[in-house]
């Protein structure tokens, strides 16, 4: 196996009395996506903000490539293209100004390909100013893409854009995967984590609390599947009979929620009463819980400790 | 294009592009310039003999005191510079470019200042017109090293307000923009001369119009030179990339050493 493109090693960083983040340890493999998720103040943009060199940890070590941020931001900064979170350019500035002049300081030429990829061709004498949200954040991409680099941090990079602008960022991360890219992905969208990327970690109060691919990730919790039944005549529905494996169960417009550990007996008995009390099946959808379902499980667990 | 010319190209079009800069480059000083060349030629015809020196000082400081340091804090406060290095820009790039810039700006409103004012308003033109220029590069240097110095200690944009027309203001009283400083009282002649614009004023009369100046301007020209030098070097050394300033290595108090060439001339000349 090639070396991690990132290593972190008790990775440490304080302001004043607060923990931002307490000592985390993680690698990231070449061409993985790797998802920073967790509640806001858990701790992940200043994470990100060690690794890209903006923040000087107080304690541990990492490792880009063949780079130590702190030590050696020069170097750094040619291996990594960066989307922040809170970043800006100046508001007169051009869209093609804004490629030429990030271009020229990584000195490689324009890439204007990446800007129609990213919907702008019609916008480069449009002044950053001008532009909406969703095309400043898809600009800002541009640049930090416009130098080919191996390691790419986004964070929150579909935060205010449209659907099909998402869609298409999301088409463009999968070929940068599929090109060898190593891509650190900080977001409060589990869904889109969950579609994109290879591993996740959960941090909370700057600590990862779990880590590993989203499926490893869902399967470690309380183990319920979401079994959600609606009839004609709502036969399953209040005082409905108790089916076997389920845990918990609720109603949720029209439907029933059974909440099961063994989906298999439950289904066979919902389906056998169902037809027992000549009631006729509208809908059943069985579901393996979520990444988002097991990360508000993890936060609200590990808050309520 | 290599980074520098682009980063010189898009600064120098900020430098029109953005109305704020526009009005402090260019309309404010010429406008400026105009009514003054008007009012106080008619009121009180010698201030002709100082006036090309005078509009041009005034030039210098409106573009780099007033409108460049709060370009300075906005682009910090807005995440710009943050951006600027995770892309490799360097901190010199960021504070020597727009300086350079507005000496090009200021040397293209010097240069209508020193040609019109003769047929304008029947102001003398300098015996020397390369120490005119002279003066004028490095005048604006020193003015936008103190600029950029204000922007990098600034919290915000009210206390850049505040920092330049503490500056700003006493030197269009005081310099001999206005007033020669030989009709000053003494208390005022001395604060006159922790003013850059006293020092820019004095080698203006003594090496470009050959006129006999209050100090020897050849140290005038020495002292603004430091004062540039030293206010850059204390923007550098006092830069920070955001608002946590983590990456600032030394107290901003310690920007008022950017004085120290002015209070040493002040004492010997």
């Amino acid at each position: 196996m090639s070396e991690p493109a990132i290593t972190v090693r008790n990775l440490k960083k304080v302001y004043g009395d607060l923990v931002a983040v307490g000592g985390i340890s993680f690698d990231v493999q070449r061409g993985e996506i790797f998802g920073l998720l967790g509640p806001n103040g858990a701790g992940k943009t200043t994470t990100l903000e060690c690794l890209e060199g903006l923040r000087t940890p107080d304690g541990g070590s990492i490792r880009i490539l063949d780079a130590d941020p702190s030590r050696e931001p020069r170097k750094l900064w040619n291996l990594i293209g960066v989307q922040l979170q809170t970043s800006g350019l100046p508001a007169s500035m051009r869209v093609d100004e804004a490629m030429r002049f990030f271009a020229a300081y990584h000195g490689v030429a324009p890439r204007q390909d990446l800007l129609a990829r990213l919907g702008l061709s019609a916008k480069l004498h449009a002044q950053y100013g001008e532009l909406s949200v969703g095309q400043q954040r898809r600009l800002a991409l541009a640049v930090a893409l416009a130098h080919n680099p191996p390691v790419i941090f986004l964070d929150e990079p579909t935060a205010g854009l449209d659907v099909e602008s998402r869609s298409e960022l999301h088409a463009l991360m999968q070929e940068l995967r599929q090109a060898g890219t190593t891509l650190i992905l900080a977001t409060h969208d589990m869904a889109e984590a969950e579609k994109l990327a290879d591993r996740v970690a959960i941090l909370l109060r700057g600590k990862i609390v779990t880590i590993g691919t989203p499926r490893e990730i869902t399967a470690t919790g309380a183990g319920w599947t979401k079994v959600s039944v609606r009839t004609e005549h709502g036969s399953v529905l209040r005082n409905g009979p108790s089916f076997p494996a389920v845990r918990r169960r609720l109603e949720q417009e029209g439907y029933a929620v059974f909440f099961s550990t063994d989906p298999g007996p439950t289904v066979s008995a919902i389906i056998a009463h169902v037809e027992a009390q000549a009631d006729r099946l509208i809908d059943l959808r069985v579901e393996r819980p979520s990444l988002e379902e097991r990360f508000l499980e993890i936060t609200q667990n590990r808050g309520a400790q | 294009m290599t980074a520098f010319a682009q980063h010189f190209s898009f600064e120098f079009r900020t430098g029109l592009r953005d109305r704020s800069l526009l009005l402090l480059n260019y309309l404010f000083p010429l406008g400026f310039y105009v009514m003054m060349g008007y009012l106080m030629g008619s009121i009180n015809p010698q201030f002709t003999n100082t006036m090309v020196p005078a509009m041009i000082v005034f030039a210098i400081l409106s573009g780099t005191m007033l409108g460049r340091p709060s370009t300075v804090v906005e682009a910090r406060e807005a995440g710009i510079f943050r951006s600027f290095r995770v892309n490799g820009v360097p901190a010199l790039s960021i504070l020597a470019i727009p300086a350079l810039t507005s000496i090009f700006h200021t040397l293209i409103v010097g240069a209508v200042i020193a040609l019109t004012a003769g047929p304008l308003f029947k102001a003398p033109q300098p015996e020397h017109s390369l120490a005119l220029a002279g003066i004028t590069v490095l005048t604006a240097f020193t003015c936008a090293g103190l600029g950029a110095l204000i922007g990098v200690i600034s919290a915000n944009s009210q206390v850049t307000i505040l920092w330049s027309q503490l500056i700003f203001l006493p030197s269009m009283m005081l310099s001999g923009m206005m007033v020669p400083m030989s009709m000053l009282p003494k208390g005022l002649a001395s604060l006159a001369k922790v003013l850059p614009a006293t020092y820019a004023m004095q080698a203006f009369q003594g090496l470009a119009y050959g006129r006999p100046a209050q100090m020897d301007p050849r140290a005038c020209v020495a002292i603004l030179a430091a004062g540039g030098l030293l206010a850059f070097a204390l923007g550098i050394l006092l830069f920070s990339w955001d608002r946590r300033n983590e990456t600032r290595r030394l107290h901003p108090a310690l920007a008022a050493l950017a004085l120290l060439p002015y209070a040493i001339g002040a004492a010997l000349l």
